[in-house]
């Protein structure tokens, strides 16, 4: 039997080996750092992360009819614009009125009439944000639920659509959407088959922004009849108002404890 | 040693040959991704694309809940993120829907048969931004003169800093 010697290594073999790793090399190298640097730079950075809402908050309107007109929408409009309201279109063969009937709508301009002393009285009504909501309580999917900063919301992808929770609502504050949508805005998103309402612009809330829409619209139209802001920060505009004037919730019978409150009613 | 020069050469033609494969597997998803869009200037996406073909649903629905329940609208795994980066430009410049026909999320979804629904209510077009102009400008000024809500008890949530909308 032969027994190579140790020291026989094959050159020839060490070459082949060698010119293949060259080869490859060269072929792949420049795929690989081409890959590399094709990365994004801020793709895989972190998020511009923010944190879960908490409870420290909570947050609420003051409504002063006495300073509310009746014949100023404008926050109805602020309210359209902001939400994407304005984007809804009547269904073919539907009458104006059927359809004003059927829209949805996040605040309702409200007129009482006291029929005894003649007394007229305008006020906006929108959801009031119960820290006890009925249209919670009612909804057989969970998709209707309490933020823990107090705001009231609908979770559409929950959402069946049942209409429960606008039969529950005192205030009828709660809109359905009857058709399909197109051309939403991106922070508001709709669609077919789901009940919705004012989320106190619950996108502003999220990125830090001072107001609502309808609350900006009031003060810029000259009327300042609208407060927001925070219910548990006794140094806020709101709570500072709360405790220096009369107000009262409406239909304050039902022990909702409601984050909108009113002035002057 | 011409023989081994042979040999040598066949040996690197098929290791390329392997690395090619993979090239091509990954070319075929870059097809579905649309010329002009933000997408197609990057190398990845958010996670590296296998995985994302095969999760992207569940970090989608996972954002969503945080979003929804928590109010926490991080960019990273969010629709609208998806939506602002995926979006190409039709013939007329204007963006097209990424839902639309021949579009990305349509014709992968179209190809594997699986139902989409997330544009039911979604729109396939970043439209109108996270902020409204209102809000924008009230936010600015707010920020300039250091009143905004929460300044004093840091209660202010970060903006989403310029990414998309």
């Amino acid at each position: 039997m032969m027994k190579h010697p140790p020291e026989g290594i094959d050159q020839g073999r060490r070459a082949l080996l060698g010119v293949a790793v060259g080869v490859t090399t060269a072929v792949v190298a420049p795929g690989l750092v081409l890959h590399a640097a094709a990365l994004p730079s801020g793709a895989l950075a972190g998020a511009q992360g923010t944190g879960p809402v908490t409870d420290s908050v909570r947050w609420g309107l003051l409504i002063d009819t006495s300073k509310c007109a009746g014949d100023c929408r404008a926050c109805v409009d602020a309210c359209d614009r902001e939400n994407g309201l304005d984007l809804q279109t009547r269904p073919a063969g539907q009458s104006a009125r059927a359809w004003a009937d059927q829209k949805a709508v996040w605040v309702r301009k409200v007129k009482l009439a006291d029929d005894l002393t003649g007394r007229v009285t305008n006020l906006p009504l929108m959801c009031q944000h119960c820290e006890h909501p009925p249209c919670v309580d009612v909804c057989p999917t969970g998709a209707s639920f309490k933020r823990a900063d107090g705001i009231v919301l609908v979770d559409r992808h929950t959402c069946i659509g049942c209409r429960y929770c606008m039969m529950a609502c005192p205030y009828q504050a709660r809109s359905f959407i009857h058709e399909v949508m197109h051309d939403q805005l991106s922070r508001v998103p709709r669609g077919k088959g789901c009940v919705e309402s004012c989320n106190l612009c619950v996108s502003r809330r999220d990125h830090g922004a001072p107001s609502t829409a309808c609350a900006d619209a009031c003060a810029e139209a000259g009327h300042h009849a609208i407060v927001f802001g925070d219910l548990k920060d006794p140094g806020s505009a709101i709570s500072q108002a709360l405790k220096g004037s009369p107000n009262r919730q409406l239909r304050e019978d039902l022990a909702l404890n409601t984050g909108v409150r009113y002035a002057g009613v | 040693m011409a023989r081994a020069l042979i040999s040598a050469v066949l040996a690197a033609l098929a290791l390329v040959g392997a690395l090619a494969a993979q090239v091509v597997l990954a070319g075929d998803a870059q097809g579905y991704v649309k010329a002009g869009s933000r997408a197609a200037t990057h190398g990845a996406c958010v996670e590296p694309t296998q995985y994302m073909r095969r999760h992207h649903m569940d970090l989608i629905q996972h954002q969503r809940d945080a979003t929804v329940y928590q109010g926490i609208r991080g960019t990273r795994h969010s629709l609208s993120g998806c939506i602002d980066c995926h979006v190409g430009p039709g013939s007329d410049g204007h963006p097209v829907a990424v839902n639309a026909e021949h579009q990305f999320c349509r014709s992968c979804h179209e190809f594997a048969a699986v139902k989409v629904n997330c544009f039911d209510c979604h729109d396939g077009v970043p439209k109108g931004g996270p902020l409204s102009e209102s809000a924008q400008s009230a936010m600015d000024a707010a920020t300039q003169q250091g009143l905004g809500r929460g300044a004093a008890d840091g209660s202010v949530r970060s903006a989403r800093e310029g990414q998309g909308q």
